[in-house]
């Protein structure tokens, strides 16, 4: 049995399109079958064919909360891969490369394994293209990962082609296998079998995602291609119609939402996915979802704008859009999911709000969070009970009225088919039975004032989901958003262990924002640092605009997640300055 | 389609809301085919849904009986299509004016088009933008003068029905809101079409494109003998822009989308229908 304190980080480069991401994602399953714990990530470039791709995967016997920090072993098919990572791999780290393809300068303090990748394929298998699977047996055989976890994977995979396909597959892993028989070796890495016996999911933030939506109830999907969001629909057009529901790939991102807001008037729950320039054009639509008070899920798997920006690239830079996109008083709810598990609840939870309060409701992810896997436990379907939104009873139709002034400001919503529930979805300012009433003053402010009524429901919820770890007492306190919670919660465990009083705060909700936990929260550290993987820390700004609070920004904007180490940096860099004293200064780091 | 007693009348279809549109609006002339052939048929109010965009069509929703959908400019069909994917029983009407459907939602209809939903849609053609005040639209002639072309329209005015035709819509119709009985059957069958139904209905402007004395004289029955399924000559139809003919130009049967997602879901759940779980396995 491994030792439960194992922790590599694998990191796999080379050409895109020339296998870099199968292998990465095979390693990743066969990690995860033999009992570790995952956490993968991947950057790719924006061609298809050619560009530099790598994939990370880091693989433990314990929870793991980011990809960590440093690499532990790099696998480079070619000159290019090892010049971009070889600066990140660890002072007595493992580098494999293909000897056939580059000669690396000895000289960085790691340890070479040169592996002729290439002619091995070529002359062993008589297949150039299966150099990935000889790199896949050396790997397995030299770290002593189990054999059979990927032959099992090998069949798997390649057994739709067919028995030869399977067959030379096979034989490239042995031909890694016996190369590395004959290596010797020169490092510790050694991975043997993980701790974890229960069984695991290994899931893409995306898939979650989509599994997590199915779970909530939603049957229709509308959406447009965009990375890094394009997953989700290709997963639901697979797996919706299983469940009696359909995809649409509708010929924009206007009609995409608007196909959702028809299919949820006509009562059904309905979702659309896109990025941030999608996002941009859903706008219009997300104003008459509120007005017309349409529950929809509006998924933003943000990338890095603006405009087009980086497509494969990941950011947090959609937080403003998502809060106040759209003109007029336009309240809607906004979501961010943390983590691969959260991607499935949090889902589920959007769902339930959107049906509950009748409001459109955004949901952030990210690239990096969408595009990495991790493994998670089963989901658990009862943990978020499905909530169904208010039906009017026999009563109410008998004079029907949508949008009925009512306590809770949330009115019963009849569906076409329903005899005495017909009304008009209005976009233009209307009555309590949805007349048009565009020049009525105070019956705009009362109808303004029923949207909004929702909210301090909303925040009950809000102040419910946010969480908080590390010292529940701290002297630093760190407030994040969206994906970047592991990572910070690594950086958080990181501090405590070198004596820092450290403790965090990550809402799930952040419009409208949970303000009783954050009040109580900001009254206790000396200092508060808010990372944000974007330039001009938008969360930060918001909470500013709500309390006069001298937040410590540490922002991210390379396209490129936080590691852990960034944060406790920044977390020590501060402390200095409280411990001397000086906070005013820290307050300005 | 027949409904239970009390039979429906064309009123039985009015609300309480009175249209807004100027006296003498070409647009009365189609609400009031619309009442009678969703009479004719005996459409239920509850299983009709009436999805407008804005301009003075926009409002349409309002005055008939039924589920309506006001949404936004140019933004009919994707509503439609939501709503007829949500809930395949219903009888969808959409309705939009020619600047909503063929400027800024121009970019739905062919799609609308190919895909062949089971639902009507119905252009209030004035050419001309009623409700922001008589500026050009896109199928206002050259030479339109207006608050926008103040200097006269040098735009080619798009042709909807060759362009309807073109895309692939299973059905092309053009009526007049001025001939509403003639209207009602068009629409009728419209309706009764199993697939995208586009119906153009040229409909006066009293205020500000006011088409009334010139339409009459060009206006043209489509031949006796027309075949509907004969593209070449639907075309030739609706090339002729020396008149306003008045009929079906074009109908063919072609499978519907609720039928292709109808058979998609056949095929998927060909296994019977799996279980979330079931669905969990393929990622351990
Ligand atoms: C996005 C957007 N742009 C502009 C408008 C303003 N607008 C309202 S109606 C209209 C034109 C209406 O013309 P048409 O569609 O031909 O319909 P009609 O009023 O003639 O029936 C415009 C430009 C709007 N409501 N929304």
């Amino acid at each position: 049995m491994a030792d439960p304190v194992i922790d590599y980080v694998f990191r796999v480069g080379g050409e895109g399109g020339e296998g870099v991401i199968s292998t990465g994602e095979m390693l990743t399953t066969a990690l995860a079958r033999a009992g570790f714990e995952i956490y993968t990530f991947r950057t790719y470039p924006a061609e298809i064919k050619g560009g530099h791709a790598n994939f990370q995967v880091r693989a433990a016997g314990k929870l793991l909360l980011s990809y960590g920090d440093a690499v532990d072993v790099l696998l480079a098919f070619n000159q290019e891969a090892y010049d971009k990572h070889v600066q990140d791999v660890r002072p007595g780290g493992v580098i494999v490369y293909d000897a056939d393809s580059f000669t690396p300068p000895a000289s960085t303090g790691a340890v070479f394994y040169g592996v002729p990748l290439t002619s091995l394929a070529t002359e062993k298998v008589g297949i150039k293209l299966t150099k990935n699977i000889v790199a896949l047996g050396f790997l397995a055989d030299f770290f002593a990962i189990p054999s059979e976890v990927f032959t099992e994977l090998l069949k798997e995979k390649f057994g739709r082609k067919g028995e030869m396909v399977v067959q030379k597959n096979l034989t490239a892993f042995q031909v890694g296998v016996d190369c590395a028989r004959q290596t010797k070796k020169q490092d510790q890495i050694k991975l043997g079998v993980g701790p974890r016996k229960t069984k695991e999911l290994v899931l893409s933030g995306n898939e979650s995602l989509a599994l997590g939506a199915i779970a909530a109830g939603c049957r229709i999907y509308a959406g447009y291609p965009i990375t890094p969001a394009t997953d989700i629909m290709e997963f639901l057009a697979r797996e919706l119609p299983k469940l009696g529901g359909f995809v649409v790939q509708t010929e924009d991102e206007i009609s995409a939402i608007g196909t959702v807001l028809g299919a949820s008037f006509a009562g059904k729950k309905a979702m659309t996915a896109t990025s941030g320039p999608g996002f941009s054009l859903m706008t219009e639509m997300l104003g008459l979802g509120v007005t017309a008070e349409l529950p929809a899920v509006i998924i933003d798997v943000q990338r890095v704008g603006p405009s087009t920006g980086m497509p494969t690239k990941t950011e947090q830079g959609d937080l403003y859009h998502a809060v106040y996109s759209g003109h007029g008083a336009c309240p809607r709810i906004v979501m961010a999911l943390t983590s691969v598990e959260d991607s499935f609840y949090g889902i589920m939870r959007a769902f339930n709000l959107a049906e509950q309060f009748q409001v459109p409701v955004v949901v952030l992810s990210d690239a990096s969070l969408g595009h990495r896997k991790a493994t998670v436990p089963v989901p658990d379907m009862t943990r978020v009970p499905v909530i169904e939104r208010r039906r009017p009873s026999a009563a109410d139709l008998i004079s029907y009225k949508r949008y009925r002034f009512t306590p809770d400001h949330v009115s019963p919503m009849s569906a076409p088919g329903m005899e005495g529930g017909g009304y008009v979805a209005e976009g233009l300012e209307h009555t309590e039975t949805g007349y048009p009433a565009a020049s009525d003053h105070q019956n705009h402010l009362r109808s303004t004032q029923k949207r909004y009524g929702k909210f301090p429901q909303v925040e009950v919820i809000a102040n419910d989901l946010a969480r908080t770890y590390g010292d529940p007492k701290p002297e630093i306190g760190i407030i994040g958003w969206g994906s970047t919670e592991g990572v910070i919660r690594e950086a958080v465990e990181m501090a405590q262990a070198k004596g820092y009083s450290v403790g965090a705060l990550h809402p799930k909700i952040l419009y409208p924002q949970p303000l009783a936990k954050l009040k109580a929260f900001i009254s206790g550290p000396k200092a508060i640092i808010i990372p944000e993987v974007n330039y001009t820390g938008q969360f930060a700004t918001l909470l500013r605009k709500r309390f006069a609070y001298d937040f410590i920004q540490l922002n991210k904007c390379i396209g490129l997640p936080f590691t852990p180490k960034e944060i406790f940096d920044k977390i020590e860099e501060v402390a200095q300055h409280v411990r001397a004293n000086t906070r005013a200064v820290a307050a300005k780091l | 389609m027949s409904g239970p007693t009390p039979e429906l009348l064309p009123q039985s279809y009015k609300t309480d809301e009175h249209p807004i549109w100027c006296p003498g609006c070409g647009d009365f002339g189609v609400l009031d085919a619309v009442y009678k052939s969703l009479a004719g048929l005996q459409v239920q109010p509850k299983d009709l849904v009436v999805v407008s965009g804005i301009g003075c069509s926009g409002r349409t929703p309002g005055f008939v009986k039924s589920y309506g959908f006001h949404s936004l400019h140019g933004r009919v069909l994707p509503v439609a299509l939501g709503v007829k994917l949500a809930n395949p029983s219903l009888c969808v009407i959409g309705v939009g004016g020619d600047g909503d459907g063929f400027a800024i939602g121009g970019g739905h209809i062919p799609h609308a088009a190919r895909r062949n939903p089971d639902m009507v849609y119905v252009i209030m053609d004035n050419s001309t933008y009623g409700l922001t005040k008589g500026q050009y639209s896109p199928t206002s002639p050259r030479g339109y003068q207006a608050g926008s072309t103040p200097y006269g329209n040098i735009e080619q005015p798009l042709n909807p029905l060759a362009m309807l035709i073109a895309y692939g819509a299973t059905f092309v119709a053009q009526g007049y809101s001025g001939k509403p009985r003639e209207l009602a059957d068009v629409v009728t069958k419209a309706i009764e079409h199993k697939g995208f139904a586009f119906v153009n209905v040229i409909s006066p402007c009293i205020t500000f494109n006011n088409t009334y004395k010139v339409i009459p004289q060009k206006l043209k029955e489509t031949p006796q003998d027309h075949d509907v399924t004969n593209r070449a000559k639907a075309f030739e139809l609706a090339l002729d822009t020396a008149h306003v003919q008045l009929g079906i130009f074009y109908q063919v049967s072609q499978p519907t989308f609720e039928e292709g997602a109808a058979e998609v879901i056949q095929k998927a759940q060909a296994s019977g229908p799996p279980r979330l779980e079931e669905i969990f396995s393929e990622f351990s």
